[in-house]
């Protein structure tokens, strides 16, 4: 019974870049049910903003779009889903590595995958050229049980 | 985005006063830009005090204000990032080229408080 989640809730806005800021607010928001610690809120927040950045700057190119984002809390993880119909990724692996960008002319650094990767537990990237791309991203939230349980007793 | 110049030293401070992200950057980029070339400065000094957030945005940002700053033979530094942050350059390895200084020394942090 381990994939039964406890709560879940979607999002689906417009790929302006107003939107980043909502985007990442919105979903740590939704975390804090699982009582998670500062830093976990802001590695959550920054995955978030790279993903939907991507979608924004990449997927739709700065054109109209609908970006999708759909989260599931579990126990002790969340799981969220960050998704475009844009243009796509022809070479995943290659997308993914450190330092790589198609848009250096826009002073992107390549590091929005590997800050991903590192900030969660697990990142999932799909992608079909010309249908769109899907990051999926999980973060363990470790359980603040033992403090509670002093803070209870003080 | 709040600046102080301190024109014996040609010194610029470019206090960032936001959350950067790709949105918030154009405007920093745009700011900073003006600053640089008006001043032509010997260093900038960009503080985060008051920068929460930051994501990959803020790397292409920083590499960009330094390009400029160097091509005028300038010195590019950070100072007041917070851990998060930190955590953030340090993957991109941009610390080789822009030093985080613990606080700014001497005679321009008495100037510019
Ligand atoms: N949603 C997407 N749709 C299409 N292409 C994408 C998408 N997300 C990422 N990519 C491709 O993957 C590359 C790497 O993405 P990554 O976020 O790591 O770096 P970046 O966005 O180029 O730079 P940074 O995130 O550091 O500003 C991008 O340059 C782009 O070519
Ligand atoms: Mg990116």
């Amino acid at each position: 019974m381990k994939n039964v989640y406890k709560n879940q809730m979607r999002l689906e806005f417009s790929s302006k870049s107003t939107n980043e800021n909502f985007a990442r607010i919105a979903v740590a928001a939704f975390a804090t049910q699982l009582d998670p610690s500062l830093e976990e809120i802001a590695d959550i927040k920054t995955a978030v903003s790279e993903a939907v950045t991507n979608c924004i700057i990449h997927g739709y190119e700065n054109e109209e779009g609908i970006i999708k984002i759909e989260c599931k809390l579990f126990a002790n993880s969340i799981e969220i889903e960050i998704s475009d119909n844009g243009k796509g990724i022809e070479d995943i692996e290659k997308a993914r590595q450190a330092l790589y960008t198609s848009k250096s002319n826009l002073e992107r650094s390549g590091m929005g995958f590997t800050i991903m990767e590192s900030f969660m537990d697990e990142l999932r990237v799909e992608s079909v050229v010309g249908i769109g791309t899907k990051v999926t991203m999980k973060k363990m939230i470790k359980a603040n049980e033992v403090v509670t349980e002093n803070e209870i007793k003080l | 985005m709040k600046v102080d110049y301190i024109k014996e030293e040609k010194l610029l401070i470019l206090r960032i006063t936001e959350e950067i992200d790709h949105h918030s950057c154009e405007k920093i980029k745009k700011r900073a830009d003006y600053e640089i070339e008006v001043h032509i400065p010997k260093k900038v000094i960009f503080d985060f005090n008051n920068v929460n957030f930051m994501d990959s945005s803020g790397i292409g940002m920083i590499i960009g204000r330094y390009k400029l700053v160097s091509l005028f033979g300038g010195k590019t530094s950070l100072i007041n990032v917070k851990p998060s942050i930190k955590k953030i350059f340090e993957m991109s390895g941009i610390l080789k080229l822009i030093q985080i200084e613990e606080e700014i020394g001497g005679t321009e942090f008495e100037k510019c408080i």
